[in-house]
């Protein structure tokens, strides 16, 4: 308490810590990049290791031996499913009903709030089927799920085929401890999201499905498929969940085990594990994944079916068969015997996956760093909001102190107080706009212009975005007059206090944003004053404002994925991301678009408002 | 005056009557910092129910407000709504009297101090002038109906809006020197909650020096005093609970409401210190850290009485802030009342520290409160650490504001004999130094 309550030394670290202010930050910045890199470096981070006993220490002997049964029943699948013009929902009941599980279906529907034009869907109405294979061994209260999308085109059949295949082959295994749900879903994510609503009754979004008839016990883990071909080349691995949420890491873990120990190849964000980390291009590939990870987890889209299990405390994964030009081909079966040894391991469970970390970034499938690691780079760029809240404070207070530490408070009239309150109040109105005007004003904005629904919200939302730069920094003066030399001051305190409490809450629930975010937005929050250069200055902040950052992160991750995009491309690609986002939101509740536009945005705009205070 | 009160209670009305139609008001009454077990309005209507059905609605262990209130309610469930509001109208309009009374006192006193030359010769800056306590009651009545915890827990229709209708009650009467109501409004406020026996201390002291009774032991119109106090106090308390044993006809209400706060059976996480704590020990030890716990809210009477007996009203903002603080099932409604008293002791912000850095860490923490439960309840990935951590931290950064008012407020009584400027023996400044 001594630095508390002793007003010299207390005064002595202020004074230290205002007079070395711009290189103590400087040197923040600095640190916490060169820290993040250090994140890929393997020889700073851990290996991964099953945490999980259960799964651990147990031998599976993998006998599936259907996999030329799988191609068959898919090749038939795709006959009826051409034949129906969609999901042959009779056919798959009967075939779910002839391998022996109980089959139930779902429907449901759901109108978009406008029309997706990357999927080309806007009135959806679909059928969920499902098969439950009840556990011989246990009172059967907790459950596992395998399930496999049917999609448009005939892309998924190998999967719905390998799926049917094994709950024929897993129902005559005798060690079952937990009920397995096989799930064939349509409509992708929308269908996902029917199912797991109906399953757990409840209704976050409005969407109209019929209630489940049956269900097994609590879902354990869950298990999604993607194939596409008859021989694979390698298995990709998808974990990233809705609005960053991962699962837990023993799953992955479980994923590369069984990869290793039956010789398929594994990757993660596409790429393949590489043992060269001391080389400069061994590095840069690990800093590549761990990256691409980054970007997908701050997105705050689900990357696959399993992202909207992870809402309900299910542990979840994607994996996706790859056909690319390399000689060494997988088959059927030995996905089957993968899946086969991971459910079984996932059936030893006697509790839910919860040993292993929730907060981890993987630079590749054999190492990761967990909370512990990455939180400090974040922590010293935010330290910088913090240090700048102090200078600013201190400036505030001046004149300086008294000898006894007494501290002049200047009482701050009145008019200052309104002065600060109105850009924020404005700010944050404009953000409300940026937030509901997009989807609302959709049907005027067709009528008027020549543009369609998709475009007119995209359009409406850069619209009320720009809008909002030429609004709020006129407004201060109307209210009070000539903003002062104190006014800015608090203003800028205030945003910076706003900035560091938004950025350190969004880094505890998806890190990843958080940390683009405070990379991107702290040096202008830190930097920013009425004297500096207008020009320059407005330039660099427009260039590090939310849009631009969204804009940069598409051509970042394309060039990560090595499909460099041009720029026109680009530019259509981040009018596509912006209406994801926003259908994301209604469709399945992900926070990124709310987040961004109710808060990020109007906080961005004080620090703009700063810029251009008079 | 009575124009911005009249304006302001609109205002903060029509805040809460928008919320209550609005989804949220479902949102909000769910949170646990908001509701606790004690004063969730889920748990009132339960006990209406039973009441209803004819079985004692302290049957089930969910129902623990007193008969009282649920006797209240039976007439007033349809109006639930209106009742929570005006209960925050009448907290605010109750503190804006008993401020404005207070600040007269203050002030009387200072004058007759002015004219009896008793304040050192560079004191003059401390002396509190009429323009700047002009607003100060507003400014109450301000902090309580505009404070965000307040309106949460209007919203939640919390039944600590009720408790906080009864404490400021009882401070008017106080305030205004009626000893009955006093008495009568205390043993309402302790019959209701237990915890503001506390303030028993701070009112003989307030109506003693209104009353120009000496506080001396060995006085007997001292001793006279106390024993007609504690005699209308504990008549009311007892008739308040021989009530509650007529209207319900059973004793269970005494174990089902005191036993309940002081026992704490139920662990649900909240902003206070209990819950983790008593989660986590071994059986037992229970007894022993409960009674440890318990003492903690009361021990602070004496001391404070002691050292604070000429102020009374500094002494009933510091025991507020404490019963906050360390009572088994706090919520921010409690946390709202003592703020309320803030701009009182605005005359004392050249002497304070750490309010910057204070106020920052209460609202990160409230911004964290709701981030980290989602990560510990919904998405499964953080644990019960996090949301301790934070509770400590927000009721760190309360103990460290009370503990910087409580400096202030005696550096500036200090200030008033010793002189603004005090040399050290060789002629010097000297600087003060709390260690």
């Amino acid at each position: 308490m001594g630095l508390l309550s002793d007003p010299n030394r207390r005064k002595a670290l202020i004074n230290l810590l205002t007079r070395l202010n711009a290189p103590i930050c400087g040197m923040c910045y600095i640190a916490g990049i060169v820290w993040f890199m250090g994140l890929a470096f393997e020889p700073f981070i851990l290996r991964t290791y099953m945490s999980e006993s259960a799964m651990g220490s147990t031998m599976v002997e993998e006998r599936f031996s259907g996999g030329e049964r799988a191609l068959l029943t898919a090749k038939e699948f795709g006959v009826q499913k051409n034949k129906a013009g969609g999901m042959p929902v009779d056919w798959l009941v009967e075939t779910m009903k002839a391998r022996g599980l109980e089959v139930y279906t779902q429907t449901f529907s759901r109108k978009l709030p406008f029309p997706d034009e990357n999927k080309e869907r806007f009135m959806v109405k679909g059928t969920n089927v499902y098969g439950i294979f009840r556990a011989p061994r246990t009172p059967r209260t907790e459950s596992l799920v395998l399930s496999a999308q049917c999609s448009e085109e005939n892309d998924n059949n190998q999967a719905v085929g390998l799926l049917l295949v094994m709950a024929q082959y897993l129902r005559n295994q005798v060690y079952w401890a937990k009920d397995i749900i096989f799930l064939v879903n349509e409509h992708d994510q929308i269908g996902m999201h029917a199912w797991l609503e109906g399953y757990h009754n409840t209704n976050t979004t409005g969407m109209d499905y019929s209630p489940l008839q049956g269900r097994a016990g609590a879902i354990q883990a869950a298990l999604s498929l993607e194939l596409s071909s008859d021989v694979v080349t390698s298995l990709d691995i998808v974990f990233e969940g809705l609005n960053g949420q991962l699962p837990n890491l023993d799953f992955v873990n479980l994923f590369n085990a069984f990869c290793q120990k039956i010789g398929v190849l594994c990757t993660i964000q596409g790429k393949l594990q590489r043992n060269d980390w001391d080389s400069t291009s061994g590095y840069s590939h690990a800093v590549q994944t761990m990256m691409l990870m980054m970007l997908k987890q701050a997105s705050g889209s689900s990357w696959g079916d399993h992202g909207l299990f992870l809402r309900y405390h299910v542990e979840a994964i994607t994996i996706k068969g790859i056909n690319s030009h390399r000689q060494y081909k997988t088959d059927a079966t030995t996905v089957g015997r993968l899946l086969e040894g991971m459910f079984r391991k996932l059936n030893n469970l006697l509790e839910r996956l919860h040993q292993s970390y929730f907060f981890y970034l993987l630079p590749s499938l054999s190492h990761m760093a967990p909370i512990s690691y990455f939180m400090p780079a974040f922590g010293l760029i935010a330290v910088i909001l913090l240090l700048r809240a102090l200078d600013l404070w201190a400036q505030i207070t001046a004149p300086p102190a008294t000898q006894d530490g007494v501290a002049d408070v200047e009482q701050q009239s009145s008019t200052s107080v309104l002065s600060v309150l109105t850009p924020v109040v404005i700010s944050h109105l404009t953000g409300v706009a940026l937030y509901t005007l997009p989807v609302r004003f959709q049907e005027i904005a067709v009528e008027h212009f020549p543009v369609s629904e998709t475009e007119a919200v995209v359009l409406t939302a850069i619209a009320v975005y720009t809008a909002g730069l030429a609004l709020p920094h006129n407004t201060h003066r109307f209210v009070s007059g000539e903003g002062t030399e104190q006014g800015w001051k608090v203003l800028k305190l205030v945003a910076v206090l706003h900035l560091s409490v938004l950025l350190g809450c969004t880094a505890l629930l998806n890190f990843s944003l958080g940390f683009i975010l405070a990379l991107t937005l702290v040096p202008v929050a830190a930097g920013v004053t009425p004297h500096a250069p207008k020009l320059p200055t407005a330039v660099i902040l427009v260039v590090l404002s939310p849009a631009c950052i969204l804009l940069f992160s598409v051509f970042v991750f394309h060039e990560l994925q090595e499909t460099p995009l041009s720029f026109q491309d680009g530019w259509l690609l981040f009018l596509s991301v912006i209406s994801q986002g926003i259908l994301d939101h209604t469709l399945y509740g992900s926070l990124v678009f709310p987040l961004v536009a109710l808060l990020v945005y109007p906080c961005w705009l004080l620090f703009w408002n700063i810029l251009f205070w008079k | 005056m009575a124009t911005p009160l009249s304006l302001l209670l609109i205002v903060a009305v029509t805040i809460r009557a928008a919320l209550f139609r609005s989804t949220l008001a479902h949102l909000i009454a769910e949170r646990v910092e908001v509701t606790s077990p004690l004063t969730a309005w889920k748990r009132v209507v339960e006990g209406l129910a039973l009441l209803d059905l004819g079985v004692s609605p302290y049957a089930g262990d969910v129902f623990h407000e007193t008969p009282l209130i649920i006797y209240i309610f039976h007439f007033l469930v349809d109006y639930a709504e209106v009742t929570f509001m005006l209960a925050d109208v009448m907290v605010a309009v109750a503190l804006y009297y008993a401020v404005r009374d207070y600040n007269k006192q203050v002030f009387r006193k200072q004058k007759f101090a002015l004219e009896a030359d008793r304040y050192p010769a560079d004191c003059h800056e401390l002396v509190r002038s009429p323009a700047e306590m002009h607003y100060v009651p507003l400014k109450v009545a301000m902090f309580y109906l505009l404070n965000p915890f307040t309106v949460l827990s209007c919203v939640a229709k919390s039944t600590c809006g009720l408790n906080n209708a009864v404490v400021s009650l009882f401070i008017l009467s106080t305030v205004k020197g009626n000893v009955l109501l006093s008495a009568i409004f205390l043993a309402l406020a302790t019959y209701q909650s237990i915890y503001p026996l506390t303030l028993c201390a701070a009112a003989l002291l307030y109506l003693m020096q209104r009353q120009f009774i000496p506080i001396n032991a060995c006085r007997l119109s001292f001793w006279w005093f106390v024993a007609q106090y504690a005699f209308m106090y504990l008549g009311s308390l007892f008739v308040m609970v021989g009530l509650s044993f007529f209207l319900l006809g059973s004793w269970d209400f005494l174990p089902a409401v005191y036993g309940f706060i002081l026992s704490v059976p139920d662990l649900t996480p909240n902003i206070g210190l209990f819950w983790y704590f008593f989660a986590e020990m071994f059986e037992h030890f229970r007894l022993f850290f409960l009674c440890v716990f318990q003492i903690n809210v009361f021990i602070y009477t004496v001391p404070l009485s002691i050292k604070l007996k000429e102020h009374p009203v500094f002494l009933i903002f510091m025991q507020l802030a404490i019963m906050a603080i360390f009572k088994s099932y706090p919520t921010v409604g409690d946390v709202s009342l003592y703020m309320a008293f803030l701009p009182v002791w605005s005359h004392l912000s050249r002497f304070l520290r750490n309010v910057s850095l204070v106020s920052f860490v209460l609202l990160t923490c409230s911004a964290l409160f709701p981030v980290l439960w989602h990560l510990w309840i919904y998405a499964g990935s953080a644990n019960a650490n996090f949301y301790y951590a934070t509770t400590l931290i927000f009721n760190l950064a309360q103990i460290l504001l009370m503990c910087d008012y409580f400096y202030a407020f005696l550096r500036r009584e200090h200030h008033l004999v010793h002189g603004l400027y005090p040399k050290r023996k060789d002629g010097s400044e000297a600087t003060l130094v709390l260690k």
